[in-house]
């Protein structure tokens, strides 16, 4: 849930997506789901030449699964923050698997 | 079993190494190539991705090793093989401020000290 929540403080900021096939994909983070789906918008494929299958395409839907890295601009994550969201989900995660 | 004020400083399972790593320098290991699953013995690919590997700051993380790191230095290893047969490792290097790294791609995550 902490990528989600994270994800979600990022929508209609510029992300590069870089797939498990190499392709990375420049857009804008439009939407994203508990599967860390992502939708992006006014996309641009960084290696046009290499790629050019997604000249065309102006928006796509990604399935989470294939997603290797998604590049953030620094400036709008609080690092405190995640910070501390990390640990408060790691204090929940170790206290579930005691109670069950 | 330690109790939960204990936990939040002693190491009792694996990711609690993870958490002690918050904004501390780690190398992580990832997958490049399907067939490879984390071998470090790269010889045998042929102009494949063999390995990548990072050394960073995380940021945050999740129980699928889902990560957020800072300042990361990504590592390619690519190894390529000449006219006369002749295999070499070729190294790409790029620059990242801020990576989500999604964590099925992760291998292993090691704490290193600062340098």
């Amino acid at each position: 849930m902490l990528f989600f929540s994270f994800f979600k403080t990022l929508v209609d900021h510029p992300v590069t997506v870089e797939l498990k096939n190499d392709i990375s994909i420049r857009g804008t983070l439009k939407s994203v789901d508990q599967f860390l789906n992502i939708k992006l918008d006014d996309i641009s494929v960084v290696e046009e030449v290499k790629y050019p299958h997604l000249s065309s395409v102006k928006n796509v839907f990604i399935r989470g699964s294939v997603v290797r890295y998604v590049h953030l601009p620094g400036s709008v994550v609080d690092t405190a923050l995640l910070e501390d969201a990390a640990r408060r989900e790691a204090a929940q995660a170790s206290a579930k698997a005691k109670a069950g | 079993m330690a109790d939960a004020e204990q936990t939040e400083s002693a190491p009792s399972e694996p990711l609690d190494l993870v958490r002690l790593s918050l904004d501390e320098m780690v190398f992580v290991k990832l997958r490049g190539d399907r067939e490879l699953k984390g071998r470090l013995h790269v010889r045998k690919l042929h102009n494949a991705i063999a390995r990548e590997s990072r050394l960073t700051v995380v940021q945050a993380y999740d129980s699928h090793c889902n990560l957020v790191l800072g300042d990361v230095e990504e590592t390619v290893y690519t190894v390529e093989e000449d006219e006369d047969g002749e295999e070499s490792v070729k190294t790409l290097k790029k620059q990242s401020e801020m990576l989500f790294v999604r964590g099925d791609s992760v291998v292993l995550i090691s704490p290193q000290p600062n340098t």
